[in-house]
């Protein structure tokens, strides 16, 4: 299954890259499943997408939860609380 | 209705007297917030932050008179003193700009997707998101 995932702020940067698309494995597939399969990745990616870490996530440009259900051809972005305004 | 995430600077006069022309608009309501005393950059997600603006004056659509709206977030690089952000409402009567200048403000800050990051003396941070900002979003639920 072929996804588009963005980084942004103080993720981008810890990750050293803003977007990527990765053909993930069947199995995941939900936001948590996707975060945990990048962390799995190690090093910075263990680090920045860490359990421990208050991210928010986005599905197709709209706010959504960690539980949410991914399909092929998704754009999802992971990202701290925002702080405009 | 004008949503604009911009570099650009803009023109609190200008923009709130083209909201202004329909003679049924008895009030606007405008808050411009500006860059307190750091420099900053603001990044925010091309396409989710515009989409993620008009969601919610949709919703202050829904909930007051407003007949018409001018939303305008900078990004980029900004200096002490810099305008951040416009939020000006035309509505029949005042109660109403009032209250949806100020619901959009505040869902701006927590719904929005833009990051700001400070320029100091020490280096560079990313600005932490405030529990005082959900509370304020949190009473209009």
């Amino acid at each position: 299954m072929k996804v588009s995932v963005l980084y942004f702020a103080s993720v981008r940067e810890k990750l050293g890259t803003d977007r990527e698309e990765i053909d993930l494995p069947a199995e995941v597939s939900t936001i948590t499943a996707l975060r945990s399969h990048l962390r799995g990745r190690g090093g910075a990616w263990a680090d920045a997408l860490a359990e421990s870490r208050l991210l928010r996530t986005a599905l197709n440009q709209d706010m959504a939860p960690p539980a949410a259900a991914i399909k092929p051809g998704d754009e999802i972005a992971f990202f701290p609380p925002v702080t405009g305004g | 209705m004008k949503i604009s995430v911009q570099k650009g600077d803009f023109d609190l006069g200008a923009e709130v007297k083209a909201i202004s022309g329909n003679p049924k608009i008895g009030a606007v309501a405008s808050f411009v917030g500006l860059v307190r005393d750091v420099e900053m950059t603001l990044e925010h997600y091309p396409g989710m932050t515009e989409r993620a603006i008009v969601k919610i004056v949709d919703e202050a659509k829904g909930r007051w008179q407003v007949m018409d709206c001018t939303v305008i977030h900078r990004h980029g690089a900004l200096k002490p003193n810099d305008r951040i952000v416009l939020v000006a409402v035309a509505s029949g009567h005042r109660g109403d700009a009032f209250a949806a200048c100020e619901f959009i403000m505040d869902y701006l800050k927590t719904q929005a997707p833009f990051w700001k990051k400070e320029q100091t003396a020490e280096g560079t941070r990313w600005v932490e998101a405030k529990a005082v900002d959900d509370k304020a979003a949190e009473r209009w639920k």
